[in-house]
Protein backbone atom coordinates (compact mmCIF):
# COMPACT_ATOMS: atom_id res chain seq x y z
CA UNK A 1 0.00 0.00 0.00
CA UNK A 2 3.10 2.18 0.90
CA UNK A 3 4.50 1.52 -2.74
CA UNK A 4 1.74 3.97 -4.25
CA UNK A 5 2.44 7.35 -5.94
CA UNK A 6 -0.06 9.84 -4.24
CA UNK A 7 -2.23 9.44 -7.53
CA UNK A 8 -2.77 5.92 -6.99
CA UNK A 9 -3.84 6.32 -3.13
CA UNK A 10 -6.87 8.95 -4.86
CA UNK A 11 -7.84 6.33 -7.38
CA UNK A 12 -7.91 3.52 -4.66
CA UNK A 13 -9.86 6.00 -2.31
CA UNK A 14 -12.52 7.25 -4.86
CA UNK A 15 -12.82 3.25 -6.03
CA UNK A 16 -13.55 2.25 -2.70
CA UNK A 17 -10.53 -0.02 -2.32
CA UNK A 18 -9.04 1.22 0.82
CA UNK A 19 -10.18 3.85 3.38
CA UNK A 20 -8.25 6.68 4.12
CA UNK A 21 -7.83 5.66 7.89
CA UNK A 22 -6.73 2.14 6.47
CA UNK A 23 -4.20 3.76 4.50
CA UNK A 24 -3.27 6.48 7.69
CA UNK A 25 -2.80 3.68 10.07
CA UNK A 26 -0.72 1.50 7.42
CA UNK A 27 1.71 4.86 7.33
CA UNK A 28 1.42 5.28 10.93
CA UNK A 29 3.30 1.69 11.55
CA UNK A 30 5.78 2.39 8.94
CA UNK A 31 6.74 5.66 10.40
CA UNK A 32 6.82 3.62 13.43
CA UNK A 33 8.86 0.69 12.83
CA UNK A 34 10.80 3.06 10.36
CA UNK A 35 11.98 6.07 11.03
CA UNK A 36 14.34 5.13 14.14
CA UNK A 37 16.66 4.98 12.02
CA UNK A 38 16.12 7.47 9.42
CA UNK A 39 15.23 10.32 12.32
CA UNK A 40 13.23 11.94 9.22
CA UNK A 41 9.92 13.37 11.92
CA UNK A 42 10.53 15.74 14.80
CA UNK A 43 6.66 14.98 15.26
CA UNK A 44 4.23 12.40 14.61
CA UNK A 45 0.89 13.34 15.01
CA UNK A 46 -1.08 9.98 15.03
CA UNK A 47 -4.19 10.81 16.84
CA UNK A 48 -5.29 13.98 15.10
CA UNK A 49 -4.41 11.91 11.42
CA UNK A 50 -6.18 8.92 12.24
CA UNK A 51 -9.15 11.63 13.52
CA UNK A 52 -9.12 13.39 9.65
CA UNK A 53 -8.48 10.10 7.84
CA UNK A 54 -12.14 9.15 9.37
CA UNK A 55 -13.59 12.23 8.61
CA UNK A 56 -12.44 12.15 5.67
CA UNK A 57 -13.74 8.83 4.71
CA UNK A 58 -17.32 9.77 6.26
CA UNK A 59 -17.26 12.76 4.03
CA UNK A 60 -16.74 10.40 0.97
CA UNK A 61 -19.59 8.39 2.02
CA UNK A 62 -21.98 11.08 2.49
CA UNK A 63 -20.80 12.33 -0.87
CA UNK A 64 -19.36 15.65 -0.01
CA UNK A 65 -15.54 15.48 -0.70
CA UNK A 66 -13.05 16.72 -2.85
CA UNK A 67 -10.37 15.23 -5.01
CA UNK A 68 -7.63 15.21 -2.47
CA UNK A 69 -9.26 14.35 0.39
CA UNK A 70 -8.00 11.51 2.88
CA UNK A 71 -4.65 11.38 1.28
CA UNK A 72 -1.74 11.51 3.72
CA UNK A 73 0.91 13.98 3.89
CA UNK A 74 3.87 15.69 5.70
CA UNK A 75 5.33 19.05 6.73
CA UNK A 76 8.41 20.30 6.48
CA UNK A 77 8.53 21.78 9.95
CA UNK A 78 9.35 25.41 8.88
CA UNK A 79 5.00 25.88 8.41
CA UNK A 80 3.58 26.84 11.55
CA UNK A 81 0.96 24.36 12.31
CA UNK A 82 -2.04 24.94 14.93
CA UNK A 83 -1.93 23.30 18.02
CA UNK A 84 1.79 21.27 16.84
CA UNK A 85 5.40 22.11 17.94
CA UNK A 86 6.76 23.95 15.12
CA UNK A 87 10.34 23.96 15.51
CA UNK A 88 12.21 24.67 12.29
CA UNK A 89 15.11 22.30 13.52
CA UNK A 90 15.69 24.85 16.02
CA UNK A 91 16.55 24.85 19.68
CA UNK A 92 15.31 28.16 19.26
CA UNK A 93 11.76 26.31 18.91
CA UNK A 94 11.96 23.28 20.37
CA UNK A 95 9.36 24.63 22.89
CA UNK A 96 7.16 26.87 20.31
CA UNK A 97 3.64 25.67 20.01
CA UNK A 98 2.04 27.84 16.92
CA UNK A 99 -1.12 29.53 17.21
CA UNK A 100 -1.94 29.05 13.51
CA UNK A 101 -1.65 27.44 10.69
CA UNK A 102 0.84 28.63 7.44
CA UNK A 103 -1.84 29.18 4.77
CA UNK A 104 -0.06 26.48 3.03
CA UNK A 105 -1.62 23.98 5.40
CA UNK A 106 -4.44 25.87 6.47
CA UNK A 107 -5.53 25.11 2.50
CA UNK A 108 -3.91 21.24 2.09
CA UNK A 109 -6.12 20.54 4.93
CA UNK A 110 -9.51 22.63 3.83
CA UNK A 111 -8.74 20.00 0.99
CA UNK A 112 -9.30 17.42 3.26
CA UNK A 113 -5.42 16.47 2.78
CA UNK A 114 -4.25 14.69 6.13
CA UNK A 115 -1.19 15.70 7.92
CA UNK A 116 0.96 12.20 9.46
CA UNK A 117 3.76 14.50 11.50
CA UNK A 118 6.37 17.48 10.94
CA UNK A 119 9.35 16.38 9.15
CA UNK A 120 13.19 17.01 10.57
CA UNK A 121 15.17 19.77 8.32
CA UNK A 122 18.58 21.87 8.60
CA UNK A 123 17.85 24.52 11.27
CA UNK A 124 16.01 26.90 9.90
CA UNK A 125 16.48 25.62 6.04
CA UNK A 126 20.04 26.69 6.57
CA UNK A 127 22.11 23.81 5.16
CA UNK A 128 22.41 21.55 2.41
CA UNK A 129 22.96 17.95 4.30
CA UNK A 130 20.58 17.98 7.07
CA UNK A 131 23.38 17.97 9.39
CA UNK A 132 22.36 21.10 11.41
CA UNK A 133 19.23 20.26 12.62
CA UNK A 134 18.99 20.36 16.63
CA UNK A 135 17.28 17.01 16.22
CA UNK A 136 20.40 15.36 14.83
CA UNK A 137 20.54 14.06 11.07
CA UNK A 138 18.69 12.44 8.74
CA UNK A 139 19.82 9.60 6.90
CA UNK A 140 19.54 8.69 3.08
CA UNK A 141 17.47 5.66 3.00
CA UNK A 142 19.55 4.47 -0.45
CA UNK A 143 22.47 4.42 2.14
CA UNK A 144 22.02 5.08 6.00
CA UNK A 145 25.52 6.26 6.19
CA UNK A 146 24.88 8.84 3.39
CA UNK A 147 23.17 12.50 4.12
CA UNK A 148 19.70 13.26 2.43
CA UNK A 149 20.57 16.27 1.16
CA UNK A 150 19.14 19.85 2.90
CA UNK A 151 17.41 21.85 3.98
CA UNK A 152 14.14 19.68 3.17
CA UNK A 153 16.02 16.20 4.14
CA UNK A 154 13.31 15.11 6.56
CA UNK A 155 10.71 15.38 3.91
CA UNK A 156 13.13 14.11 0.88
CA UNK A 157 13.68 10.60 3.07
CA UNK A 158 10.41 10.32 4.01
CA UNK A 159 8.48 10.02 0.91
CA UNK A 160 12.18 8.18 -0.67
CA UNK A 161 11.62 5.57 2.04
CA UNK A 162 7.81 5.64 0.98
CA UNK A 163 7.06 6.63 4.79
CA UNK A 164 4.44 9.24 3.02
CA UNK A 165 3.71 9.74 -0.49
CA UNK A 166 4.00 13.54 -0.43
CA UNK A 167 5.45 16.66 1.61
CA UNK A 168 5.74 20.21 1.51
CA UNK A 169 9.41 21.67 1.65
CA UNK A 170 10.97 25.37 1.34
CA UNK A 171 13.29 25.79 -1.49
CA UNK A 172 15.56 29.07 -0.94
CA UNK A 173 18.69 27.89 -2.45
CA UNK A 174 18.12 24.48 -3.80
CA UNK A 175 16.71 23.22 -0.59
CA UNK A 176 13.52 21.07 -2.14
CA UNK A 177 15.76 19.63 -5.12
CA UNK A 178 18.99 18.78 -4.02
CA UNK A 179 17.29 16.62 -1.55
CA UNK A 180 15.15 15.19 -4.03
CA UNK A 181 17.80 14.38 -6.24
CA UNK A 182 20.00 12.86 -3.51
CA UNK A 183 17.08 10.41 -2.47
CA UNK A 184 15.88 9.77 -6.29
CA UNK A 185 12.09 11.84 -6.18
CA UNK A 186 10.66 14.84 -7.20
CA UNK A 187 10.88 17.44 -6.11
CA UNK A 188 9.48 21.36 -7.23
CA UNK A 189 10.24 24.59 -6.15
CA UNK A 190 7.51 27.14 -7.97
CA UNK A 191 7.71 30.66 -9.08
CA UNK A 192 8.64 33.43 -6.59
CA UNK A 193 5.54 34.16 -5.35
CA UNK A 194 3.21 31.40 -6.49
CA UNK A 195 2.80 29.73 -3.30
CA UNK A 196 1.98 32.12 0.22
CA UNK A 197 4.86 32.41 2.78
CA UNK A 198 2.65 33.30 5.12
CA UNK A 199 3.02 31.31 8.27
CA UNK A 200 6.45 29.33 6.67
CA UNK A 201 9.13 30.78 8.53
CA UNK A 202 11.22 33.35 7.43
CA UNK A 203 15.42 32.59 6.20
CA UNK A 204 15.58 35.02 3.01
CA UNK A 205 12.42 36.28 2.37
CA UNK A 206 13.29 37.13 -1.37
CA UNK A 207 14.47 34.14 -2.12
CA UNK A 208 12.02 31.02 0.08
CA UNK A 209 8.99 29.49 -1.51
CA UNK A 210 7.32 26.78 -0.70
CA UNK A 211 7.17 23.42 -2.61
CA UNK A 212 6.56 19.74 -2.92
CA UNK A 213 8.59 16.49 -2.75
CA UNK A 214 6.83 13.80 -4.23
CA UNK A 215 7.27 10.33 -6.08
CA UNK A 216 5.97 12.00 -9.80
CA UNK A 217 5.12 14.93 -11.08
CA UNK A 218 2.00 13.75 -11.64
CA UNK A 219 1.73 13.80 -7.97
CA UNK A 220 3.00 17.31 -7.20
CA UNK A 221 0.66 18.56 -9.70
CA UNK A 222 -1.91 17.24 -8.16
CA UNK A 223 -1.50 19.02 -4.69
CA UNK A 224 0.04 22.23 -6.08
CA UNK A 225 -3.34 23.83 -7.89
CA UNK A 226 -4.48 23.41 -4.07
CA UNK A 227 -1.61 24.94 -2.23
CA UNK A 228 -0.90 27.70 -5.14
CA UNK A 229 -2.21 31.59 -5.36
CA UNK A 230 -2.74 34.74 -3.76
CA UNK A 231 -3.05 35.17 -0.06
CA UNK A 232 -3.52 38.44 1.21
CA UNK A 233 -1.72 37.17 4.27
CA UNK A 234 1.93 37.95 2.47
CA UNK A 235 2.30 40.58 0.19
CA UNK A 236 4.70 39.12 -2.02
CA UNK A 237 2.09 36.63 -2.84
CA UNK A 238 1.25 36.89 -6.80
CA UNK A 239 -2.14 37.91 -7.79
CA UNK A 240 -2.39 35.24 -10.58
CA UNK A 241 -4.87 33.22 -11.30
CA UNK A 242 -4.00 29.07 -10.62
CA UNK A 243 -4.27 26.59 -13.58
CA UNK A 244 -5.05 23.28 -13.33
CA UNK A 245 -1.79 21.51 -13.68
CA UNK A 246 -2.98 18.05 -13.86
CA UNK A 247 -4.46 19.35 -17.22
CA UNK A 248 -1.49 19.78 -19.23
CA UNK A 249 0.19 16.24 -17.79
CA UNK A 250 -0.22 14.79 -20.87
CA UNK A 251 0.72 17.60 -23.84
CA UNK A 252 2.69 16.01 -26.43
CA UNK A 253 6.80 17.38 -26.39
CA UNK A 254 6.68 17.75 -30.33
CA UNK A 255 8.75 21.02 -31.19
CA UNK A 256 9.54 21.85 -27.48
CA UNK A 257 13.08 23.54 -27.05
CA UNK A 258 15.22 22.73 -24.28
CA UNK A 259 18.34 24.57 -23.60
CA UNK A 260 21.18 22.59 -21.58
CA UNK A 261 23.30 24.98 -19.54
CA UNK A 262 26.60 24.33 -21.17
CA UNK A 263 28.53 26.15 -17.81
CA UNK A 264 26.75 23.37 -15.69
CA UNK A 265 28.13 20.98 -18.14
CA UNK A 266 31.81 21.19 -17.08
CA UNK A 267 34.68 19.56 -14.85
CA UNK A 268 32.88 20.52 -11.83
CA UNK A 269 30.08 17.48 -12.56
CA UNK A 270 31.08 13.89 -12.14
CA UNK A 271 31.23 12.10 -15.82
CA UNK A 272 28.75 9.41 -14.51
CA UNK A 273 26.28 12.16 -13.50
CA UNK A 274 26.58 13.94 -16.80
CA UNK A 275 25.85 11.17 -19.26
CA UNK A 276 23.03 10.21 -16.95
CA UNK A 277 21.70 14.07 -17.69
CA UNK A 278 22.47 13.67 -21.71
CA UNK A 279 21.43 10.11 -21.34
CA UNK A 280 17.50 11.99 -19.97
CA UNK A 281 18.08 14.47 -22.73
CA UNK A 282 18.01 11.88 -25.31
CA UNK A 283 15.04 10.16 -24.26
CA UNK A 284 13.26 13.76 -24.06
CA UNK A 285 14.48 14.17 -27.52
CA UNK A 286 12.82 10.78 -28.68
CA UNK A 287 9.72 12.28 -27.53
CA UNK A 288 9.39 15.26 -30.05
CA UNK A 289 11.88 17.95 -28.37
CA UNK A 290 14.97 19.84 -29.75
CA UNK A 291 17.82 20.29 -27.52
CA UNK A 292 20.49 22.89 -27.85
CA UNK A 293 23.08 24.29 -25.71
CA UNK A 294 22.91 27.83 -24.08
CA UNK A 295 25.01 29.91 -22.25
CA UNK A 296 24.21 31.58 -19.08
CA UNK A 297 27.61 33.95 -18.79
CA UNK A 298 27.18 35.07 -14.90
CA UNK A 299 25.80 32.14 -13.66
CA UNK A 300 29.27 31.50 -11.98
CA UNK A 301 28.58 34.16 -9.35
CA UNK A 302 25.36 32.90 -8.35
CA UNK A 303 26.60 30.67 -5.33
CA UNK A 304 28.75 34.38 -4.50
CA UNK A 305 25.85 36.52 -4.71
CA UNK A 306 23.37 34.10 -2.60
CA UNK A 307 25.52 34.13 0.06
CA UNK A 308 25.52 37.38 0.33
CA UNK A 309 22.08 38.19 -0.35
CA UNK A 310 20.79 35.13 1.81
CA UNK A 311 22.86 35.75 5.19
CA UNK A 312 21.98 39.37 5.07
CA UNK A 313 18.42 38.63 4.87
CA UNK A 314 18.64 35.90 7.70
CA UNK A 315 20.37 38.41 9.85
CA UNK A 316 17.05 40.79 9.51
CA UNK A 317 14.34 37.81 9.46
CA UNK A 318 16.28 35.93 13.01
CA UNK A 319 16.31 39.34 14.69
CA UNK A 320 12.82 38.46 15.75
CA UNK A 321 13.83 35.51 17.84
CA UNK A 322 14.96 37.49 21.19
CA UNK A 323 14.18 35.25 24.23
CA UNK A 324 10.84 37.89 24.91
CA UNK A 325 7.70 36.71 23.49
CA UNK A 326 8.52 32.92 22.18
CA UNK A 327 11.49 30.79 21.91
CA UNK A 328 13.79 29.80 23.86
CA UNK A 329 15.24 32.18 27.03
CA UNK A 330 18.13 31.90 28.90
CA UNK A 331 18.08 30.59 32.28
CA UNK A 332 18.72 34.17 34.93
CA UNK A 333 19.97 37.15 33.20
CA UNK A 334 21.92 39.21 34.52
CA UNK A 335 19.89 42.56 32.17
CA UNK A 336 18.00 42.64 29.04
CA UNK A 337 21.24 42.77 26.69
CA UNK A 338 22.05 39.10 28.71
CA UNK A 339 18.91 38.47 27.74
CA UNK A 340 19.17 38.46 23.95
CA UNK A 341 23.03 37.57 23.50
CA UNK A 342 22.52 34.35 25.43
CA UNK A 343 19.24 33.28 24.58
CA UNK A 344 20.10 33.77 20.84
CA UNK A 345 23.81 32.09 21.68
CA UNK A 346 22.18 28.73 23.24
CA UNK A 347 19.38 28.67 21.00
CA UNK A 348 20.83 28.99 17.25
CA UNK A 349 23.37 26.39 16.20
CA UNK A 350 26.83 27.08 14.72
CA UNK A 351 25.36 27.38 10.86
CA UNK A 352 22.60 29.92 11.83
CA UNK A 353 25.52 31.77 13.77
CA UNK A 354 27.80 32.37 10.92
CA UNK A 355 25.16 33.10 8.65
CA UNK A 356 23.52 35.81 10.81
CA UNK A 357 26.97 36.83 11.68
CA UNK A 358 27.89 36.83 7.80
CA UNK A 359 25.41 38.68 7.09
CA UNK A 360 25.68 40.99 10.00
CA UNK A 361 29.43 41.93 8.69
CA UNK A 362 27.83 42.93 4.77
CA UNK A 363 25.40 44.99 6.22
CA UNK A 364 27.35 46.60 8.23
CA UNK A 365 28.57 50.56 7.74
CA UNK A 366 30.84 50.99 5.46
CA UNK A 367 30.44 47.43 4.09
CA UNK A 368 26.65 47.87 2.42
CA UNK A 369 27.69 48.98 -1.35
CA UNK A 370 30.57 46.82 -1.01
CA UNK A 371 28.60 43.34 -0.71
CA UNK A 372 24.86 43.80 -0.49
CA UNK A 373 24.27 46.30 -3.42
CA UNK A 374 27.15 44.40 -5.50
CA UNK A 375 25.26 40.86 -4.86
CA UNK A 376 22.14 42.57 -5.94
CA UNK A 377 23.16 43.94 -9.24
CA UNK A 378 25.04 40.82 -10.00
CA UNK A 379 21.36 39.21 -9.29
CA UNK A 380 19.86 41.41 -12.30
CA UNK A 381 22.57 39.78 -14.22
CA UNK A 382 21.97 36.53 -13.60
CA UNK A 383 17.92 36.88 -13.73
CA UNK A 384 19.09 38.96 -17.48
CA UNK A 385 20.86 35.99 -18.73
CA UNK A 386 17.65 33.56 -18.01
CA UNK A 387 15.39 36.24 -19.61
CA UNK A 388 17.51 35.80 -22.67
CA UNK A 389 17.98 32.01 -22.94
CA UNK A 390 14.09 31.78 -22.78
CA UNK A 391 13.64 33.72 -25.86
CA UNK A 392 15.68 30.92 -27.94
CA UNK A 393 14.34 27.88 -25.65
CA UNK A 394 11.16 26.83 -23.31
CA UNK A 395 12.65 24.93 -20.42
CA UNK A 396 16.16 24.85 -19.31
CA UNK A 397 17.78 21.76 -18.17
CA UNK A 398 20.95 21.23 -16.44
CA UNK A 399 21.99 18.69 -13.01
CA UNK A 400 20.30 19.28 -9.88
CA UNK A 401 23.44 18.40 -7.66
CA UNK A 402 27.08 18.30 -8.54
CA UNK A 403 27.71 14.79 -7.08
CA UNK A 404 25.05 12.14 -5.30
CA UNK A 405 24.60 11.97 -1.67
CA UNK A 406 27.67 12.38 -0.21
CA UNK A 407 28.75 10.56 3.65
CA UNK A 408 27.76 11.84 7.17
CA UNK A 409 30.26 14.35 7.84
CA UNK A 410 32.34 14.70 4.54
CA UNK A 411 31.57 18.39 4.55
CA UNK A 412 30.84 19.79 8.01
CA UNK A 413 34.20 21.27 8.36
CA UNK A 414 33.90 23.85 5.28
CA UNK A 415 31.38 25.92 5.04
CA UNK A 416 32.28 27.15 1.37
CA UNK A 417 32.69 23.63 0.16
CA UNK A 418 29.18 23.08 1.56
CA UNK A 419 27.55 25.30 0.12
CA UNK A 420 28.85 24.69 -3.63
CA UNK A 421 26.18 21.68 -3.41
CA UNK A 422 23.86 24.13 -4.61
CA UNK A 423 25.93 25.53 -7.50
CA UNK A 424 23.44 24.18 -9.84
CA UNK A 425 20.48 25.71 -8.11
CA UNK A 426 20.78 28.66 -6.49
CA UNK A 427 20.63 30.79 -10.08
CA UNK A 428 16.75 29.93 -10.21
CA UNK A 429 16.30 31.39 -6.91
CA UNK A 430 17.88 34.36 -7.76
CA UNK A 431 15.66 34.78 -10.60
CA UNK A 432 12.68 33.82 -8.98
CA UNK A 433 11.65 31.33 -11.22
CA UNK A 434 10.22 27.74 -11.42
CA UNK A 435 12.68 24.29 -10.98
CA UNK A 436 12.21 20.63 -10.59
CA UNK A 437 14.04 18.23 -9.70
CA UNK A 438 13.30 14.17 -11.48
CA UNK A 439 15.31 11.39 -10.84
CA UNK A 440 17.15 10.51 -14.12
CA UNK A 441 19.53 7.49 -12.96
CA UNK A 442 22.21 6.32 -10.57
CA UNK A 443 25.71 6.81 -10.18
CA UNK A 444 26.96 4.39 -7.85
CA UNK A 445 23.69 2.81 -6.78
CA UNK A 446 22.50 6.17 -5.64
CA UNK A 447 20.23 8.32 -7.14
CA UNK A 448 21.11 11.45 -9.26
CA UNK A 449 18.46 14.29 -10.51
CA UNK A 450 17.95 16.55 -14.05
CA UNK A 451 16.76 19.60 -13.41
CA UNK A 452 14.16 21.34 -15.29
CA UNK A 453 13.28 25.29 -15.11
CA UNK A 454 10.67 26.96 -16.90
CA UNK A 455 9.89 30.84 -17.37
CA UNK A 456 8.42 32.89 -14.43
CA UNK A 457 4.91 31.02 -13.77
CA UNK A 458 4.93 28.27 -15.91
CA UNK A 459 5.12 25.49 -13.28
CA UNK A 460 2.89 23.58 -15.82
CA UNK A 461 5.49 23.46 -18.47
CA UNK A 462 8.27 21.86 -16.08
CA UNK A 463 5.52 19.46 -14.52
CA UNK A 464 4.50 18.30 -18.15
CA UNK A 465 7.73 17.76 -19.46
CA UNK A 466 8.81 15.83 -16.13
CA UNK A 467 5.61 13.40 -16.06
CA UNK A 468 6.30 12.67 -20.13
CA UNK A 469 10.35 12.13 -19.33
CA UNK A 470 8.47 9.86 -16.44
CA UNK A 471 6.01 7.71 -18.72
CA UNK A 472 8.89 7.19 -21.14
CA UNK A 473 11.35 6.04 -17.89
CA UNK A 474 11.01 4.42 -14.36
CA UNK A 475 13.97 5.93 -12.57
CA UNK A 476 11.21 7.79 -10.79
CA UNK A 477 9.48 3.94 -9.63
CA UNK A 478 12.84 3.23 -7.67
CA UNK A 479 12.99 2.83 -4.07
CA UNK A 480 15.44 1.71 -1.59
CA UNK A 481 15.22 -1.87 -0.57
CA UNK A 482 16.65 -3.26 2.65
CA UNK A 483 14.44 -2.50 5.14
CA UNK A 484 13.01 0.00 3.56
CA UNK A 485 11.18 -2.05 0.49
CA UNK B 1 41.10 38.03 4.54
CA UNK B 2 41.73 37.10 7.98
CA UNK B 3 39.04 38.57 10.71
CA UNK B 4 40.59 39.14 13.86
CA UNK B 5 39.38 38.45 17.25
CA UNK B 6 37.99 41.98 17.74
CA UNK B 7 36.49 41.95 14.76
CA UNK B 8 34.24 38.47 15.31
CA UNK B 9 33.36 39.78 18.92
CA UNK B 10 32.25 43.05 16.85
CA UNK B 11 29.98 41.56 14.99
CA UNK B 12 28.78 39.30 17.08
CA UNK B 13 27.82 42.28 19.37
CA UNK B 14 25.91 44.24 16.67
CA UNK B 15 24.32 40.96 16.22
CA UNK B 16 23.28 40.61 19.79
CA UNK B 17 24.62 37.26 20.17
CA UNK B 18 26.67 35.67 22.61
CA UNK B 19 29.39 33.62 21.29
CA UNK B 20 32.11 31.84 24.07
CA UNK B 21 35.32 32.21 23.91
CA UNK B 22 36.16 28.61 22.05
CA UNK B 23 33.61 29.60 19.17
CA UNK B 24 35.61 32.72 18.12
CA UNK B 25 39.00 31.42 16.45
CA UNK B 26 36.70 28.45 14.38
CA UNK B 27 34.29 31.53 13.27
CA UNK B 28 36.93 33.77 13.01
CA UNK B 29 38.14 30.97 10.09
CA UNK B 30 34.98 29.99 8.73
CA UNK B 31 33.78 33.97 7.94
CA UNK B 32 37.29 34.82 6.69
CA UNK B 33 36.56 31.96 3.85
CA UNK B 34 33.11 33.17 3.35
CA UNK B 35 34.21 36.88 3.26
CA UNK B 36 36.58 35.76 0.83
CA UNK B 37 34.68 33.59 -1.17
CA UNK B 38 31.84 36.37 -1.84
CA UNK B 39 34.91 38.81 -2.95
CA UNK B 40 34.71 37.48 -6.33
CA UNK B 41 31.73 39.68 -6.99
CA UNK B 42 34.60 41.80 -7.64
CA UNK B 43 34.91 40.79 -10.85
CA UNK B 44 31.41 41.47 -12.50
CA UNK B 45 31.23 44.32 -14.36
CA UNK B 46 27.99 46.10 -12.76
CA UNK B 47 28.20 49.14 -14.28
CA UNK B 48 25.07 51.09 -14.50
CA UNK B 49 22.73 48.18 -13.53
CA UNK B 50 20.14 48.97 -11.21
CA UNK B 51 20.13 46.48 -7.70
CA UNK B 52 17.19 44.21 -7.93
CA UNK B 53 14.87 44.99 -5.50
CA UNK B 54 12.12 41.91 -6.18
CA UNK B 55 13.03 38.91 -8.15
CA UNK B 56 10.24 39.28 -10.73
CA UNK B 57 10.63 43.25 -10.55
CA UNK B 58 7.26 43.24 -9.24
CA UNK B 59 5.91 46.69 -6.87
CA UNK B 60 4.50 46.01 -3.37
CA UNK B 61 0.97 46.56 -3.04
CA UNK B 62 -1.05 48.15 -1.25
CA UNK B 63 -4.06 47.82 1.01
CA UNK B 64 -6.49 50.13 3.27
CA UNK B 65 -5.18 50.09 6.52
CA UNK B 66 -8.40 48.46 8.22
CA UNK B 67 -8.41 46.21 11.91
CA UNK B 68 -8.99 42.43 10.73
CA UNK B 69 -7.05 40.41 13.16
CA UNK B 70 -8.51 39.59 16.74
CA UNK B 71 -7.17 40.06 19.54
CA UNK B 72 -5.86 36.91 20.51
CA UNK B 73 -3.04 37.86 23.48
CA UNK B 74 -4.01 35.03 25.78
CA UNK B 75 -3.33 32.35 22.77
CA UNK B 76 -0.12 34.04 21.75
CA UNK B 77 1.46 34.68 25.20
CA UNK B 78 0.91 30.53 25.96
CA UNK B 79 4.27 30.89 24.19
CA UNK B 80 6.13 32.94 26.17
CA UNK B 81 8.31 32.29 29.03
CA UNK B 82 7.82 34.70 31.37
CA UNK B 83 4.02 36.69 31.07
CA UNK B 84 1.88 38.84 33.95
CA UNK B 85 -0.84 40.69 33.76
CA UNK B 86 -1.23 40.38 30.10
CA UNK B 87 2.72 41.46 29.20
CA UNK B 88 5.76 40.37 28.46
CA UNK B 89 7.99 40.19 31.66
CA UNK B 90 12.33 41.44 30.67
CA UNK B 91 14.70 42.01 33.12
CA UNK B 92 14.74 45.56 34.80
CA UNK B 93 15.51 48.09 32.15
CA UNK B 94 15.56 51.14 34.87
CA UNK B 95 16.31 51.01 37.83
Amino acid sequence: MHAMTLAQMARGLAAGEFSSAELVRHLLDRIGRLDGELNAFVTVTGDAALEAAQAADAARAAGTIGPLAGLPIAHKDIFCTAGVKTSCGSRMLDNFVSPYDATVVERLRAAGVVMLGKTNMDEFAMGSSNETSFYGPVRNPWDTSRVPGGSSGGSAAAVAARLVPAATGTDTGGSIRQPAALTGITGIKPTYGRVSRYGMIAFASSLDQAGLLTQTAEDAALLLGAMAGHDPRDSTSVDAPVPDYTAGLDAPLEGLKIGLVEQFMDEGLQPENAAAIEAALKVLEGLGATVRRISLPNIGLSVPAYYVVAPAECSSNLSRFDGVRFGYRTAEPRDLEDLYKRSRGEGFGAEVKRRIMTGTYVLSAGYYDAYYLKAQRVRQLIAADFRRAFEEVDVIVGPTSPTPAFELGAKVDDPVTMYLNDIYTIGVNLAGLPGLSAPCGFVDGLPVGLQLVGRAFDEGRILNVAHRYQQATDWHAQAPGGAFA
Amino acid sequence: MKLTRDEVESIAHLARLGISGDEIPPLADNLSRIIDFVQQLERADTEGVTPMAHPLNMTQPLREDRVTEPDQRDLYQQNATAVEAGLYLVPRVIE
